[in-house]
């Protein structure tokens, strides 16, 4: 008896203990898909937080029976006569009627809550659309004429309604704290509504669909601003870029021009190229390169003298920035050109 | 039964062939030892280990990728593999263990198992068999060449479009791709039907359906599973074929046509597929949990019915793959309840299984603890399972590791648990001796834990937001710890894995023999002698219900117990072996698979004269196998009655009559 005493113990204290030390780990981490920040996510977390409290304890109680089983049942003796049970109907029924009578329920819920979030945002509603590139993501606001990348501004309490497409192979849009994922498929025009709660607030997030090579660099950034603040973000935004025509920063500019950068990067006012990320305004931005990397002097200068080293990208498949075999010179020029842009 | 294969030949015409003195083009093959009797082989014993050894090395090739993948990850910003090579190394993981390891570990137990359980002396199509082995192995090979031929397949399992057209992956990697699951659909659809023949037309008399072993009605549903699910993945490989090597347009955007047609029919054969890997395990452990509790299969009828309504429903759940594409609240309702209830079938049979062990005798063998590790994980896998089903929450999960964790307990918690309960209950059915039990206890031990220490964190990683697919990923994330532990415990799993290959290795030089019946069975196989004789029975059992070979050692008393009946006088075995007519060996199966791979490598390089060359190797040799007499003339034993198929019908036992009707 004690030996079964002790084993059922440790049967006990194994599960129990896992389980409180998954619980004590779940902190929210910076792209948790637990850690709702916004009246969508809310949503969907207060879905499924009872079907997951109903799965563990179905969990406990089906474990907890094999584990049971095991120790109770384990044979005594190779000579074991155990009564032959063939089956029992009223119990079988039982087990199939109860679990899909709780799925239906589960169910009911799921759709509702799937038709109240396909609806589209009413009243105040700033509409951006989302583009996925490979390896980056291009932001249009409709209402304001305003393009530009990876790190996405949003007034907070007001909907956003996103539109999400792509121009290349399918990506996936997903800042986990404010919404769901929604498919960037080209040819299609998907929507998702997000929503924030809390100003001054960046949430991270990246391309959760497989999209070749650097899928794994394809980062999201969500700013959240009062709307005051947006108001103020998004009138520099409109602004023109101020192109230096002096000193070595005008020498980038020429650089910036001599070299073909603008050939697939846009500065509104100076080149129209819409392959890679607008640099409009690239200074107003703390990341770059499909939000990889701290935008600093130092960076940019790694960035510049082999962009495909610093990022896999596949240039000369056409995807991708190449290694343009910049001087050091050229390099200081240019980002002395690219610091202008803010 | 040769004659389905060749609608325009006649039962006649091959009675004329047997008369005809002259062999066919090539003489049929005698070697019963030695290479060429294994190259030749149509026994489905020898086919079944045959697939067993090769998917098992694939196994090893695939978990080699698998900890490739978690050496790159077990760090942030690791730096053991390129973005390029990570993409190769995870694509050919899920490549290899859904269509090289799972599903082939399956068809060994098919191939074996299944003559055995119901009766029969071989399978109802011996020659195709062999064909579909060679088949697979030809395809597996074809697609793991482009390792050495400038880069593995890079496009993901799932191999989405666009991504994978020309435009975006240049290159041959997604034409290996691409050929290689052509072959190997061509490989498992011949398979379902000679199942779906075998068990439907060659059971031994009294067999009803209803007296099948489960894992015999597994095999069966699977087998449809196939026949019906491969064509449409077959129609998706065509479209992107076409796309790549012609210039069609089917999934290009930019010319009209559409990416999501891909999905649909990716995943409506890929959600099938789900149930083809795990249903031929479950009917293994519908197998071993009774015998190693001494009761019958609790409430067999819905065992088999929620495997069939599975098999069913396993057709109306492909959007769950889909569920962030964008389809609209409609679509996605419907396919959210549909994969809500097919939970209901799963779940009646993890019931079913833990009442089979209720108030039972179990034995803790090694075969048990994998079978009850099969339930208890399988549950994990049900249950995560069941939280995708809300569907704007899966919009959450979708592409994280929880998803990566959730069918890694289905797949390893559930089919490959599934599968090395098998190997551990029949080897010694199969080989003759038993596995070491001490090692395979031991073995058990560290892949249980192993598996949980893997797979168990990335629940958590999917949580905290981890996506699937990436070759690397920042710090400060909170995905460092877990991703070390799981990179440990992958590391745990493959030393269980070499626990069990020392264990092979160890216990073919002890050769434990452990008879005829070593686990006390309750299905025909158990009846055999071992080893298996080539012809199975020597004399066609009668079948009285089910596990009928239990009811022959074991009788119940008023209460229901167990009583142990006196052994029976074994029957005096009168049958010359010699005068069983079994199929002979054929070179053609082999000459014509191999027709396959010239085809493919002539498409995938361009050279299409040599793919014609390859198409005449194939037509060829089918043409060559239809005329192939079915023994050669002054064999020892002259073709009996039937055609090439394994024919139970010469022993004049009882059973001949009704296995007879069958040939006409």
């Amino acid at each position: 008896m004690t030996t079964f005493r002790r084993r059922l113990r440790f049967a006990l204290v194994l599960p129990a203990f896992a389980l409180i030390a998954t619980a004590c780990s779940r902190q929210p981490e910076p792209q948790d898909i637990l850690n709702p920040q916004g009246p969508i996510s809310r949503k969907l977390d207060s879905l499924w937080n009872p079907v997951f409290l109903i799965a563990v304890i179905i969990f406990v109680l089906v474990e907890g029976l094999i584990l049971f089983v095991l120790i109770r049942y384990r044979a005594k003796s190779d000579d074991d006569a155990p009564v032959q049970v063939h089956g029992n109907t009223t119990l079988e029924i039982g087990w199939t009627i109860l679990p899909a009578l709780l799925l239906l329920i589960v169910g009911f819920f799921t759709v509702t809550t799937l038709v109240d979030l396909d609806r589209k945002p009413t009243g105040d509603v700033l509409n951006v659309k989302v583009i996925g590139h490979q390896w980056w993501w291009e932001y249009d606001y409709l209402d304001y004429k305003v393009t530009t990348a990876n790190e996405l501004h949003i007034p907070v309490g007001q909907p956003v309604f996103v539109k999400v497409s792509s121009v290349d192979v399918i990506h996936s849009f997903w800042a986990p704290a404010l919404a769901g994922k929604m498919d960037a498929v080209p040819g299609r025009d998907n929507h998702l509504t997000i929503q924030a709660d809390k100003a001054g607030q960046t949430y991270l997030g990246q391309c959760t669909e497989y999209c070749g090579l650097s899928h794994a660099n394809m980062r999201i950034r969500v700013v959240t601003h009062t709307q005051a603040d947006f108001a103020r973000w998004i009138a520099d935004q409109q602004r023109e870029a101020a192109i230096p025509t002096s000193g070595t920063a005008g020498e980038g500019a020429s650089l910036f021009k001599a070299k073909g950068c603008g050939g697939c990067h846009s500065v509104s006012g100076y080149t129209a190229g819409t392959v890679g990320p607008n640099l409009t305004h690239l200074y107003s931005r703390k990341t770059f390169a499909g939000a990889l990397f701290t935008l600093d002097e130092q960076q940019l200068r790694l960035w510049l003298r082999d962009p495909p080293g610093q990022k896999p990208m596949n240039p000369n498949k056409g995807l991708g920035m190449p290694n343009l075999q910049l001087t050091e010179d050229e390099i200081g020029k240019l980002i002395a050109f690219l610091e202008t842009l803010h | 039964m040769a004659t389905v294969l060749e609608p325009t030949t006649t039962t006649e015409d091959i009675v004329d062939a047997e008369v005809v003195e002259e062999s066919g083009l090539l003489r049929r093959p005698k070697a019963t030892t030695g290479v060429w009797s294994w190259l030749t082989t149509v026994d489905h014993k020898k086919i079944g280990i045959l697939y067993g050894i090769t998917s098992f090395t694939f196994f090893l090739v695939g978990g080699s990728e698998a900890l490739l993948i978690r050496l790159q990850l077990a760090r942030p910003n690791g730096t053991v593999l390129s973005a390029d090579a990570y993409n190769q190394v995870f694509t050919m993981h899920g490549t290899t263990m859904v269509f090289l390891v799972v599903m082939p570990l399956s068809a060994a137990f098919f191939n074996y198992l299944t003559p055995l359980m119901i009766g029969a002396r071989d399978v109802a199509f011996p020659r195709l068999n062999a064909f579909s082995y060679w088949t697979f192995l030809f395809g597996a090979l074809l697609i793991n060449s482009s390792f050495l031929l400038g880069g593995a397949p890079n496009g993901g399992w799932f191999g989405y479009a666009p991504n994978t057209s020309i435009t975006f992956s240049p290159g041959h990697n997604i034409d290996f791709w691409i050929f290689g699951l052509q072959i190997l659909g061509i490989a498992s659809t011949v398979s379902a039907v000679n199942f779906i023949v075998t068990i439907l037309n060659l059971r031994a008399p009294g067999m009803t359906l209803f007296r099948m072993p489960v894992f015999v009605w597994m095999t069966l549903v699977s087998s449809f599973l196939m026949l019906f699910a491969m064509p449409v993945i077959t129609i998706a490989l065509f479209l992107l074929m076409f796309d790549r090597l012609f210039g069609a347009n089917f999934f290009n955007t930019a010319a009209g046509g559409n990416p999501l047609l891909w999905q649909h029919l990716f995943w409506l054969f890929g959600h099938p597929e789900v149930y083809i890997l795990i249903l031929p395990a479950m009917g293994i452990v519908s197998e071993i949990l009774p015998v190693f509790s001494r009761k019958p299969l609790f409430g067999y009828p819905v065992v088999v019915f929620s495997g069939i309504a599975i098999g069913f429903m396993g057709w109306g759940v492909w959007v769950h793959h889909m569920f962030a594409v964008g389809l609209g609240p409609v679509a996605v309702s419907a396919f959210s309840v549909t994969t809500m209830l097919i939970a209901v079938p799963t779940g009646v049979k993890i019931f079913n299984w833990i009442a089979t062990m209720w108030r039972g005798s179990l034995r803790l063998s090694t075969p048990m603890l994998f079978a009850i590790g099969f339930v208890a994980m399988f549950t994990i896998g049900g249950l995560s399972g069941v939280t995708h089903a809300v569907s704007p929450h899966d919009r959450q999960q979708t592409d994280t590791y929880y998803i990566v964790a959730h069918f890694h307990y289905v797949l390893f918690g559930g089919s490959l648990f599934g599968i090395m309960a098998g190997i551990y209950y029949w080897w010694p059915k199969i080989f003759g001796y038993a596995l070491s039990e001490r090692l395979g206890k031991l073995q058990f031990w560290l892949w249980f834990i192993g598996f949980n220490v893997t797979f168990g964190p990335f629940h958590l990683l999917g949580l905290a937001g981890m996506p699937r697919r990436i070759y690397t990923y920042p710090k400060h994330m909170g995905w460092d710890f877990w991703n070390l532990v799981a990179s440990i415990g992958a590391f745990v799993i493959a030393f269980s894995v070499l626990i069990f290959l020392y264990n092979v290795m160890h216990s073919r030089k002890v050769r434990n023999v452990v008879g005829d019946d070593p686990w006390d069975g309750r299905t025909l196989e158990w009846t055999l002698p071992t080893p298996v004789p080539a012809y199975n029975f020597a004399v066609v059992p009668t079948v009285h219900g089910v596990d009928d070979f239990w009811h022959q050692k074991y009788t119940e008393d008023e209460q229901g117990r167990l009583v142990k009946l006196p052994p029976q006088e074994a029957q005096a075995d009168d049958v010359d072996p010699a005068s069983i007519h079994l199929p002979s060996p054929s070179y053609y199966p082999l000459i014509a698979s191999f027709g396959l791979p010239i085809m493919a490598y002539a498409m995938i390089y361009g050279a299409y004269l040599v793919a014609v060359f390859g198409g005449i190797v194939i037509i060829g040799a089918l043409y060559a196998w239809a005329l192939e007499p079915s023994a050669e003339p002054h064999d020892d034993h002259e073709g009996g009655g039937g055609g090439d198929g394994a024919d139970p019908g010469d022993t004049g036992s009882e059973g001949a009559a009704a296995v007879e009707e069958v040939d006409a």
